[in-house]
């Protein structure tokens, strides 16, 4: 066992180095959308809220369909 | 304030862990199981990460096509979606296979890219034609008249892929190897099991991967939908994207 590369060992290190840059670019792109995604949503939650503790039952009318942004949605007059 | 979890689903973390278990699994074997090839040596190691990169790419890309014949039919807009993400992200799989494609030209040949061999070429033409796909969506103004003509390209593109993977396997190979033949290719054993695994863990990377640009796609889409109800401009979460617009359902 030798601590030297084997030949071209540069090569095939830096396809699978092109390989996983790409692939950590793609996530850290996917991520930092997610993460402005999230967000949004937690801004969106709080009107929601705020409205919901002033107007009874306004939260679950302003969210409507199904998702999952819905499915959080606070019920309204809790307060 | 949601968590990112909650936002794609337990199903989908799960997905992503296979993935990556069954793709470090691939070169895994790749590295240290699968024997050293005689006649090229060690740089036919690139070969676990590059074929299936290729294989994947095209599989993206006809799926984009069945897609965009699914939403020609039925003028659903989550067809159209489907299509759309699965090209782009072929597009991102197919850089990748160039770039190692060509590191490995360069470690076994000699030379970064070889012209007169008809693998590399007609691949080149392959991402050439699909990296028109997106201009051509940003090019249209009305979404309707966007998906209908991005699917008729997807369509063409996608008929396009096979035919030209057919055409190749029938010239005259120049240098570059043919894998996948009627006889089951030339590997070995250990070579073959390595090679299977990488294949299935890039397409579980690509199904993966995929599943996480649907969903926050609908999620933005649902998010957008809400911004409206609630009478905001959710101008900041649209943006200029020529991403189809959907629906929330």
């Amino acid at each position: 066992m030798t601590d030297k590369l084997p030949e071209n060992g540069g090569y095939v290190a830096a396809a699978y180095l092109v390989f996983l840059a790409l692939l950590l670019i793609y996530v850290a792109i996917m991520a930092t959308r997610a993460g402005r995604l999230e967000r949004e949503l937690g801004d969106v939650l709080d009107i929601v809220q705020r409205d919901g503790a002033g107007e009874p039952g306004a939260g679950r009318q302003a969210t409507g369909g199904s998702g999952p942004a819905e499915q959080r949605a606070p019920r309204g007059s809790e307060q | 304030m949601p968590t990112t979890r909650k936002l794609y689903g337990t199903r989908l973390m799960l997905l992503s862990w296979a993935a990556v278990a069954v793709l470090g699994a691939g070169f895994a074997l790749a590295a240290f199981y699968a024997p050293i090839e005689a006649d090229q040596g060690f740089s036919q190691k690139i070969f676990y990460v590059h074929v299936p990169l290729a294989i994947v790419t095209l599989c993206g890309f006809v799926f984009g096509g069945v897609s965009a014949i699914q939403y020609l039919r039925s003028g659903d807009p989550r067809h159209d979606l489907r299509s759309y993400t699965a090209i782009h992200q072929s597009l991102i799989f197919c850089v990748g296979a160039l770039i190692t494609g060509s590191l490995w030209a360069k470690a076994s040949w000699g030379q970064w890219w070889v012209w007169d061999e008809p693998t590399l070429v007609s691949f080149l033409i392959v991402f050439l034609l699909y990296a028109t796909y997106q201009p051509l969506r940003f090019s249209i103004e009305d979404p309707e008249r966007q998906s209908r003509y991005a699917a008729v390209f997807a369509v063409v593109a996608g008929a396009f892929v096979p035919i030209n993977f057919i055409a190749v396997r029938l010239a005259d190979p120049l240098i570059h190897p043919r894998v996948l033949n009627q006889a089951g290719g030339d590997l070995p054993g250990e070579m073959r099991i390595a090679f299977y695994t990488s294949l299935v863990g890039m397409a579980l990377l690509f199904v993966t991967l995929y599943r996480f640009e649907m969903a926050s796609k609908h999620a933005r889409a649902q998010l957008k939908s809400i911004k409206r109800r609630l009478g905001e401009h959710a101008t900041s979460t649209g943006g200029r994207s020529a991403a189809p617009r959907i629906t929330p359902s």
